[in-house]
């Protein structure tokens, strides 16, 4: 019987970063973003939770091998946040405003590329211990 | 005698860096912490004050009073804010955690009402790094 099952790995980051729309003047940020768009930057510890889904390989009984897993989180991801102002030290979100949204977004599609197609994958992001994101959302 | 906490958090930026040295000294002192255009935190304050408790109230302090005391003289501060640039309290000094428990410990002592004794101060930066302080 083929049973599918999910798996997880924890990873997490520290970064700077501020939200703002750049066309809009401080006052429509402040409005928007509130204390969140403080041109001087704040910043969180981000925890990034990675889950996986699919049928495990029936002569290893994994479905991938949770080093591994860590090792892309680690090379793809975590090298380029941890550690970074998000608006000013990524060609990721240079552009992009760096809601928890888009980087769980960004993170996702970085993710999917590294990753066997016929496994499944959903990425939760903790901005705070509160405020968090699931991509894709079903 | 009762020791009475209270939590509290903020997230802010800030970098690890001496000014009076290289980038190469700092990145080789502080590695990543040293990146000239910051990184940033999740920081919990744990406040613990001492004392007996009133026979009237049976409280120690109000603890919402705490609250407020703590936010108007600290987490309003630090809150969402450049702990290298925007903090009165941390001008011209190192934004290390232990740094920063000891200024929040001098603006906190200074503003409690005088039948409440500051017992200790913990500082979580991340959830596995967190630096005391008992004044």
């Amino acid at each position: 019987m083929e049973r599918k099952v999910a798996i997880f790995r924890k990873e997490h980051f520290n970064a700077a970063h501020r939200l703002f729309v750049p066309g809009w003047t401080d006052a429509q940020n402040f409005e928007k973003f509130g204390k969140c768009s403080n041109p001087h930057y704040h910043g969180h510890n981000y925890d990034l939770v990675v889950k996986v889904t699919g049928v495990p390989d029936a002569q290893t009984g994994y479905l991938i091998n949770l080093s591994d897993l860590s090792s892309i989180i680690q090379k793809h991801v975590l090298a380029k946040f941890d550690h970074k102002n998000l608006n000013l030290d990524t060609k990721e979100f240079a552009h992009l405003n760096p809601t928890a949204e888009n980087i769980v977004f960004v993170i996702y599609e970085i993710l999917r590329k590294e990753l066997d197609e016929a496994l499944g994958l959903t990425v939760r992001l903790y901005e705070t211990e509160r405020n968090f994101v699931e991509y894709p959302a079903n | 005698m009762v020791f009475l906490t209270r939590i509290e958090h903020f997230n802010a930026a800030h970098k690890l860096y001496n000014p009076a040295w290289t980038r190469e000294k700092n990145e080789e002192v502080f590695g990543a912490c040293a990146n000239e255009n910051w990184h940033g935190h999740n920081y919990e304050l744990y406040v613990t004050v001492k004392g007996d408790p009133d026979p009237d109230t049976g409280f120690l302090y109000d603890v919402k009073k705490l609250s407020n005391i703590i936010k108007e003289r600290v987490t309003e501060k630090l809150d969402h804010k450049n702990l290298n640039e925007e903090v009165d309290f941390l001008k011209g000094k190192m934004c290390s955690t232990e740094n920063l428990i000891i200024g929040i410990w001098e603006e906190l002592n200074s503003h409690l009402p005088a039948t409440v004794k500051l017992h200790s101060l913990k500082l979580y930066e991340t959830a596995r790094i967190f630096v005391e302080y008992f004044g």
